[in-house]
């Protein structure tokens, strides 16, 4: 209901079947986390990721990701052909362990985060980002 | 913080009444022909600090009949929680008579005998006059206005919004924040903005290219009333650029941000406020979910889904009100304000009947200055309502007035389908009814109405369907954007609205063929609303005049092309 002929047919084409089915997980990313983590048990709290409940434009979508005393972070767009987006490595002398970003998306998906911490264990956030094609404001 | 229990019984020591609300069941007065002024705005001030919140008036700034939704389904943990309860069951919960002027005021059944018994609500002159009374009560009462305000009417689109700046501001709101307000551009909204002699908040509004706070707007205001020093957090409308044209107001990002509102909250806190007030334009599922996650608000003044109940909603010890729409009603909230903790609230959801509460002669003088030059426009007569229908638009699948706009775009745009958005927005017409352009703006009036007419395929439509329907049907309120399901106009379906995405819809049947659409086949699809840049075609009010013209008398049978599951 809100699009031109032009970019209607260009969903049809490709974003629309993106459009129907969120994307939760993927072998890609599943391989990602385990070569991030060497198939360690991943554990939860101590990584702050915020992303917007509803992209304004899937094409660049902010995130950040906070985890203090983490050494490095990895992030996936589960949902996206090529899962990963970045891994932040935080040295000794970084004044914190945050790092903010604009990534793209394919379509509703969970952006999921993985930090190793200095002790070695990893934690895990993830959020779901709703890529929608717009609707109608009340 | 107190738990709820203590909160009470703090409540309990300090006043006689705690949490009261004084909605009043007025059946037997009206009765008795003795339905007065004062009764509505009877109000034993309480406490030492006193709100008043009105929201989403959409340009209304006269009175104007407005028809509740039946239909207004909540999903997830809100299935059958209000405000998604209707009709007799909302009035049982409430205990309103039927036929009652808060049973007309507040729910759908009878509405047109009802209207004609009752008269129309609204008209900000007579706001003005409530805004006085408490004033009177309580001279230094907050004012607070929750958006959606310069958006609405055909004087509001012919100014840019200017009649209702220059209205409101003989209120002398305090605070302000903001959605279809944006739809005015970025521009006009800054040059607006920059002149306002009241607060323009949203914690949520930042700057699209840096993603900080936006300097525009600040994320609150300190107030000190009453000795009580109180804090106002904005909460704007949070998924504009998606659900309206984003284009319009590149410069802009929002989204809800709770974990921002909650740095907000802890901010004011540690500044000294006593009393943390939330002014927001989330729509009420998402204010009740967000007073959940967020620590330390007192009262959410809430907006958008134009829900109107007559009692607080608690969550923990947040107070969440929903003041309705159209300036049907104003609510007063007085708080009971000590040692930095709320003790104790007393409430009322003021009704506006027009015909009961006498008009402001300054705000009349002033609604009047900025209708006459318009004024052969607005009251032109395009034709008349059947006797046969109530014209309105409220409720989850359709409603008459979009009905009656599909059939304009389908006849009009010669098309097979049409798509009409589920705006909540817009003035109902009863039995008899003379609809004059001012009717028809009052539920077309938008800054990008163009009416295109564009092929799609059945596949598309299809899509275009399901993600609609998960902004309203997405279980977890903060994916919904708190408008209705799109209207369709040439076919009918069927929704299942507690599956998830890409499930709910089924069986969608050509209405004119009986003909299953078909996915690979291409449809000429008519509607107006669309948030792309450049869309090409009529206004959506000219299409519409044109169609009821031809009408004359203008008659709209029950809608039952949709199948609902899953409730």
């Amino acid at each position: 209901m809100n699009l031109n002929r032009r970019e209607m047919i260009l969903l049809a084409t490709g974003a629309s079947v993106a459009a129907m089915l969120p994307f939760r997980a993927s072998a890609a990313a599943d391989e990602a986390i385990n070569a991030f983590t060497g198939g360690a048990e991943v554990g939860e709290g101590g990584l702050t990721l915020t992303a917007p409940e509803i992209a304004e434009n899937g094409n660049t979508v902010p995130i950040e990701v906070d985890a203090p005393g983490a050494t490095a972070i990895l992030v996936l767009a589960a949902g996206n052909p090529t899962p990963a987006v970045a891994t932040f490595n935080f040295g000794p002398l970084a004044g914190a362990q945050m790092a903010s970003t604009r990534i793209r998306l394919a379509g509703t998906q969970d952006v999921i985060a993985i930090a190793k911490m200095s002790d070695g264990s990893f934690v895990r956030a993830s959020k779901e980002v709703k890529v929608t094609i717009g609707g109608c404001g009340g | 913080m107190i738990s709820r229990r203590d909160f009470l019984q703090a409540s309990m020591a300090a006043s006689a009444i705690v949490g009261a609300s004084g909605f009043g069941n007025w059946g037997r007065l009206a009765a008795q022909q003795l339905l007065t002024q004062d009764d509505l705005l009877s109000f034993e001030t309480f406490g030492n600090v006193s709100l008043i919140h009105l929201t989403d008036i959409h340009a209304q700034l006269n009175p104007m009949y407005f028809r509740e939704p039946e239909i207004n389904i909540g999903v997830g943990e809100n299935k059958g929680e209000v405000p998604h309860i209707t009709g007799a069951d909302f009035r049982r919960l409430y205990g309103i008579e039927d036929g009652s002027p808060s049973a007309y005021a507040l729910t759908y059944n009878d509405f047109a005998s009802l209207a004609k018994g009752y008269g129309k609500m609204g008209g900000l002159d007579r706001i003005a006059t409530v805004v006085k009374a408490i004033r009177a009560d309580r001279p230094d009462a907050l004012l607070l206005d929750g958006g959606d305000t310069w958006q609405g009417s055909y004087t509001c689109y012919h100014t840019q919004g200017q009649d209702m700046v220059n209205t409101m501001n003989l209120l002398k709101p305090d605070a302000m924040t903001f959605h279809w307000e944006f739809t005015l551009g970025q521009d006009r909204v800054r040059e607006i903005v920059e002149n306002l002699p009241f607060a323009a908040l949203g914690q949520n509004i930042f700057d699209a290219m840096w993603d900080e706070p936006a300097a525009e707007f600040a994320p609150y205001k300190f107030f000190e009333r009453g000795g009580v020093k109180i804090a106002v957090i904005g909460q704007a409308f949070p998924y504009m650029p998606i659900a309206n044209p984003g284009w319009m107001f590149p410069d802009y990002s929002f989204g809800i941000r709770d974990e921002n509102m909650q740095a907000m909250v802890d901010e004011c806190r540690a500044k000294g406020a006593e009393c943390v007030v939330v002014l927001s334009h989330n729509g009420f599922d998402v204010d009740k979910k967000m007073a959940e996650r967020v620590q330390g608000i007192d009262v959410v003044l809430s907006g958008h889904t134009h829900d109107a109940l007559p009692e607080p909603y608690l969550v923990g010890e947040t107070i969440v009100i929903p003041s309705g729409s159209h300036g049907k009603f104003v609510s007063r909230i007085d708080l009971d304000i000590r040692d930095g903790r709320m003790m104790g609230f007393r409430h009322k959801l003021i009704p506006i009947f027009s015909d009961v509460i006498e008009a402001d002669a300054e705000m009349a003088s002033a609604i009047e200055a900025e209708r006459a030059p318009f004024q052969s426009e607005l009251s032109e007569v395009l034709g008349t309502v059947a006797d046969d229908t109530t014209l309105f638009r409220r409720g989850n699948f359709n409603g008459s007035w979009d009905d009656l706009i599909c059939d304009a775009l389908l006849e009009e745009r010669d098309a097979e389908i049409a798509m009409s958005p589920g705006v909540r927005w817009g003035p109902s017409l009863i039995p008899g009814q003379q609809i004059t352009r001012e009717d028809v703006f009052g539920v077309t009036s938008m800054t990008y109405p163009n009416a295109y007419r564009t092929e799609m395929t059945g596949e598309f439509i299809h899509t275009i369907m399901e993600d609609v329907a998960d902004n309203i049907f997405n279980p977890d309120p903060y994916y919904q954007q708190g408008g209705d399901m799109v209207r369709m106009g040439g076919l009918g379906y069927h929704i299942d609205v507690s599956k998830p995405i890409g499930e709910r819809i089924s069986n969608i049947t050509m209405l004119k063929t009986g003909e299953q659409l078909d996915p690979a086949k291409s449809y000429v699809v008519a509607g107006w609303a669309s948030v792309n840049e450049g869309t090409e075609g009529p206004a959506i009010w000219d299409v519409v005049e044109s169609h009821i013209r031809k009408l004359g008398t203008v008659s709209v049978a029950p809608n039952t092309s949709v199948q609902v599951s899953g409730v």
